[in-house]
């Protein structure tokens, strides 16, 4: 029973001390560098389509769910305010790590996990290359990099969702958006708090899935839980990291 | 010829190596010496723990007790950047390969070289073209694993453990899975290898008739213990029970059918 609830803080340790080690391995070195690119290119550029979609959309709704609600008090030229807030603060950073779990998350755990299952792991740790340094590094390195950025096209894109939605469909007046827009939302409290969450979130999801990825049982079963694990202990985490982020931060 | 094993100097030596797994003992105080420049065979039932043998040697598992020197060096005590330092000198190929996916099959053969060696591109191409050229796959370089065929595999990935030029290569299973043209080719790479290189190779197989073509000295293993060791002819017509049921195949025999959970107990 104890040994049970104890289980995931051991594993929370072991998780940490392979984070120490990977960031241990960072080097200024060219060929880091040039792994990390090309991880940013596969992770970070590949899901570039989804998380636009999914900004655009989540824009429209909420510019659509502003409006409906500020109506009531007629304040409905509000909506920029609104959106702009919980977007940069909270939705921008956290829609987008979630969906960062799902699409690149569940990509790296699943590759190491195949490079396990085929001994290619253990191949390199042979070869006296540490796979830590050559695999893992390069891949969290490149998550904390591609979330922030991001999220900055996904509330980019929801922006533009909220304005199509606004002046379109609502037909609000576009000046009065932006002008909303640019005094209400600040840069420091509303953006860069979100850039700092962003970061964090990219670390998490990351870190999980590298991780997960190196201590999948070398088996399809094993491969599978994995990948599994990374999406719900890194969605889990995210929400929790937010709440606890959001109160120190504002 | 290498073969009486008796004058050489001696490489490896591995004294008195046990290992369990859990409370499940794998390796019951082994003894080897693997003379240099010779090829050493490691034979026995599947799952008898020829494969940790190789791991214990290379330092990736530990030993309960006993030791593995290679020249001056325990294994066991190496801190781990020593132990990497160690690697360099030894070729690995593991079953199957094991060749990375998502890489070129030269990306594969250069990926020690540019790890271990600080080396111009074209001085890399040159070596990797010699070692590829060596195992019959010049031409072969841009293709990915997935398009080569298990054989092909096998060879790229000799070429990719001995392209350090190490002191010892260790084959795990390099015949396993494969028609028996290509396991006569990598019979003969073996060899050729070992000869031209001057390596040491230690072979796990449990191929009896390739293992009596390639090998100079065997050793086979049966319960955790060397039950036979010799020149292949010799343990042909050895008398000992275990080892003329493994070179025989028969099924009646002190090794044991029945998986042996009392094995925990030993």
């Amino acid at each position: 029973m104890i040994q049970s609830m104890l289980a995931p803080v051991a594993e929370m340790g072991r998780a940490g001390m392979f984070l120490m080690r990977m960031l241990g391995g960072v080097r200024l070195e060219w060929r880091l560098l040039q792994s990390t690119m090309q991880q940013l290119f596969l992770i970070g550029a590949r899901s570039l389509v989804i998380i636009m979609i999914c900004g655009f959309f989540v824009g429209m709704v909420l510019a659509l769910q502003s409006i409906n609600a500020l109506q009531q008090f007629g304040a409905s030229d509000q909506v920029s305010l609104l959106v702009g807030k919980s977007l940069f603060r909270e939705l921008g950073p956290v829609l987008t790590a979630l969906l960062f779990a799902g699409r690149a998350g569940t990509s790296i755990a699943a590759e190491i996990g195949l490079m396990k299952a085929t001994s290619q792991i253990d191949a390199m740790e042979l070869m006296a290359i540490d796979p830590v340094r050559r695999i893992a590094l390069p891949r969290f390195l490149a998550g904390l990099l591609a979330v922030p950025l991001l999220t900055a096209m996904f509330n980019a894109l929801a922006i533009m969702g909220a304005v199509i939605y606004s002046v379109g469909v609502a037909g609000l007046d576009v000046g009065v958006f932006w002008t909303k827009l640019q005094t209400g939302v600040f840069f420091h409290k509303d953006f860069l708090g979100g850039v700092y969450k962003s970061i964090v979130f990219g670390g998490i999801v990351s870190l999980v899935a590298v991780w997960y990825g190196f201590s999948a049982r070398p088996t399809g079963a094993g491969v599978g839980t994995a990948t599994t694990n990374t999406v719900v202990v890194s969605s889990v985490l995210v929400l929790i990291f937010d709440f606890i982020m959001t109160s120190f931060l504002t | 010829m290498n073969s009486d094993g008796t004058t050489q100097e001696i490489l490896i030596k591995i004294r008195g190596l046990t290992f369990r797994r859990g409370d499940r003992l794998i390796l019951d105080a082994v003894d080897m010496d693997i003379p240099r420049g010779s090829v050493v065979a490691i034979m026995g039932p599947s799952g008898v723990g020829k494969t940790t043998i190789l791991k214990l040697i290379a330092g990736q598992l530990r030993p309960d007790s006993g030791s593995v020197l290679i020249g001056e060096q325990d294994v066991a005590r190496l801190k781990r950047a020593e132990l990497f330092k160690l690697r360099e000198e030894m070729g690995f190929l593991l079953q199957n390969g094991a060749l990375f996916t998502d890489l070129t099959v030269f990306e594969n053969v250069a990926t020690p070289l540019r790890e271990h060696c600080k080396l111009s591109e074209s001085a890399i191409e040159s070596a990797v073209g010699k070692k590829l050229e060596a195992v019959g796959l010049r031409g072969a370089e841009q293709l990915m694993p997935d398009e080569l065929s298990g054989g092909m595999a096998r060879r790229v990935a000799l070429a990719r453990a001995v392209v350090l030029d190490p002191a010892i290569v260790m084959f795990d299973e390099p015949m396993a899975g494969l028609d028996p043209i290509a396991i006569s080719t990598i019979n003969r790479l073996i060899r050729e290898t070992n000869d031209r290189l001057g390596l040491t190779s230690i072979v796990v197989t449990h191929d009896v008739e390739q293992m009596i073509r390639l090998a100079d000295y065997c050793y086979i293993i049966a319960e955790g213990q060397v039950a036979g060791q010799g020149p292949p002819a010799e343990l042909r017509e050895s008398e000992n029970p275990s080892v003329a049921q493994f070179m025989n195949g028969r099924v009646e025999g002190p090794i044991p059918f029945h998986y042996d959970h009392a094995g925990a107990s030993r």
